[in-house]
């Protein structure tokens, strides 16, 4: 089994539920706590397991809004596992899961440093590192509904931008999105060979604005002002007759 | 990357002192202090013992949770800090054992091999803790051979100026000593300033592929958190470009120019004062070259908080 991620560019808003539906998971699960500093204060902060950044791409008026929420990528080369030299972190054999031994972490970074997706967020509270878990006690958890043994990012996201399955599986539906959508992984030159996928905004036609319609026709509103102006001057007279 | 100063310390201190040991382990062999007493030779050991000690102590001030550091010698066949850790502990008897035979027999045949093998073992070392950063595909500057290169070299040439203050001190600094001492920082400094050529060229992932929107430009329009994260407190660390390239010259100039003014044109005859100087001044250069290390080194993760290229 490989369990993992796939999450929709196309559909996701950015409303960063499904990191605070992680964030209220597992801060009360078995990795909890994910400490909070100075929550009350002037410069609040703390340990998440998920993080909503958001970009644009491409110039106005081709310009679009992505929102890209990244969690552990739970990489089949999992770099963050080989440059542990405690043995804390570790790679799970039968689902893939990367997952942290918070008894046997000794806090030294160098995972978090190895880690390219900014995963890994040291407990400054615990002194332990922490990550993502795929929420390792949801989705296994035979006391839940079957519909609900999913991570809590999953179950919640409104737009139903993220999809959990097994990429092992051709006929998953995480593989089937991968498969039909054209999903890929992010910094693929790194080697680290990611789990999670990302599926590509669709093509759509340009939504329509004054100045697209403008460039389209080839044509400045002022070019297309004086061409009106001219017409007009042209015909002085004859619409008389 | 933030400069941990514990770490800075722990790499320029500990480094010198398996630099030290090195060549003291080497010394009988070489021939390059034929004069030197067993009592001399073991005090100088000491040290060496003590820089090195100093330097790994600090090292355990920048984990957060020390204590699991025991933990760190059971990942030896895949982690390089574990090789680190397991070679650095194996150092000591080795240490102990060639002051044992220097102390009580002299120079024998089981001096001479306890020296080699502490001689390996301080090398070996020195090769771990660069293969720590050039293991790093996620940051380009570290991830380079020059890495455990500079770090040998920036162990090897303190080292044994070190060295030469001691044996100088007690009126057996020799020429050929001192031509040691110059081939080491003139092959150190031409490394060092190679490595600066080096990570001048852009390489590596940009803000395109970490994104996977490679046909257009990306821009950041919302980090997404109100304050700092783990993220900006360890790998934001930014300095600007002018500082940097003044800091540089001040680690060049205090580490490998001074120096050789200093001890260059006394060959054959080096007085201590001049090698005292030279030592302190390489230090304080060593010191500023390793902060730079740290300083200069841009990981990937700032490309997600709008960093077009590492």
């Amino acid at each position: 089994m490989k369990l993992g991620l796939v999450i929709d560019l196309d559909t996701c808003v950015g409303c960063h539920a499904c990191a605070v539906a992680c964030k209220q998971w597992n801060t009360s699960g078995t990795t909890g706590p994910l400490s909070d500093y100075d929550a009350y204060g002037k410069e609040p902060s703390g340990v998440w397991f998920n993080r909503v950044r958001h970009y644009e791409v491409d110039d106005f008026p081709n310009s679009k809004t992505i929102n890209t929420p990244m969690s552990c990528m739970h990489c089949e080369d999992a770099a963050c596992v080989t440059v542990c030299p405690t043995g804390a972190s570790y790679k799970r054999e039968e689902d893939g899961i990367v997952l942290v031994d918070q008894s046997k972490c000794m806090g030294c970074n160098l995972c978090a440093w190895a880690c390219p997706y900014g995963a890994r967020e040291l407990d400054e509270e615990d002194g332990v590192m922490k990550k993502c878990t795929l929420c390792v006690d949801r989705i296994h958890d035979k006391n839940l509904p079957e519909a609900e043994r999913q991570p809590a990012c999953v179950m919640t996201c409104p737009s139903n931008a993220r999809h959990f399955g097994d990429f092992d599986d051709p006929e998953s539906n995480v593989s089937t999105l991968v498969r039909e959508r054209g999903g890929y992984s992010m910094m693929p030159e790194l080697g680290y060979e990611p789990t999670n996928k990302y599926l590509p905004p669709r093509q759509r036609p340009a939504a329509p604005t004054v100045e697209r319609k403008a460039a389209t026709s080839g044509e400045s509103l002022i070019g297309k002002w004086m061409k009106r102006q001219k017409d007009a001057f042209n015909n002085l007279g004859k619409g008389a007759r | 990357m933030h400069p941990a100063l514990s770490v800075i310390f722990f790499t320029v201190t500990a480094g010198a002192g398996y630099g030290l040991l090195f060549l003291l382990g080497l010394l009988r062999l070489l021939g390059l202090a034929p004069d030197i007493s067993p009592d001399q030779l073991v005090a100088m050991g000491l040290i060496g013992l003590l820089l090195v000690t100093a330097g790994l102590l600090s090292s355990t001030l920048h984990l957060a949770n020390p204590k699991n550091a025991w933990r760190a010698f059971t990942r030896f066949r895949t982690s390089w800090l574990s090789r680190e850790a397991v070679f650095a502990v194996a150092f000591y008897p080795v240490a102990l054992l060639w002051l044992a035979c220097e102390w009580f027999t002299g120079n024998t045949a089981a001096t001479v091999f306890f020296g080699i093998l502490m001689a390996l073992l301080a090398v070996v070392v020195l090769i771990c803790t660069g293969m720590i950063y050039a293991t790093l595909k996620t940051i380009r500057q570290w991830h380079t051979a020059l890495t455990p290169v500079n770090f040998v070299l920036l162990g090897l040439f303190p080292g044994t100026l070190i060295l030469s203050v001691m044996l100088a001190q007690q009126g057996l600094m020799f020429e050929p000593m001192a031509r040691l001492v110059l081939v080491l920082l003139v092959i150190a400094a031409l490394v060092k300033v190679i490595y600066f050529y080096w990570i001048g060229q852009p390489a590596g992932p940009t803000i395109n592929t970490a994104l996977g929107f490679t046909r257009a430009t990306v821009r950041l329009l919302d980090v997404g958190h109100a304050s700092d994260t783990f993220h900006n407190k360890e790998f934001g660390y930014q300095v600007d470009r002018i500082r940097i390239i003044w800091l540089r010259g001040v680690s060049i100039v205090l580490a490998f120019v001074l120096p050789l003014l200093l001890i260059g044109g006394l060959l054959g005859e080096v007085g201590f004062g001049m090698l005292l100087l030279a030592v302190i001044s390489a230090y304080a250069g060593v010191f500023v070259e390793r902060w730079l290390f740290f300083a200069e080194a841009r990981h990937v993760v700032n490309l997600y908080h709008g960093m077009q290229r590492t």
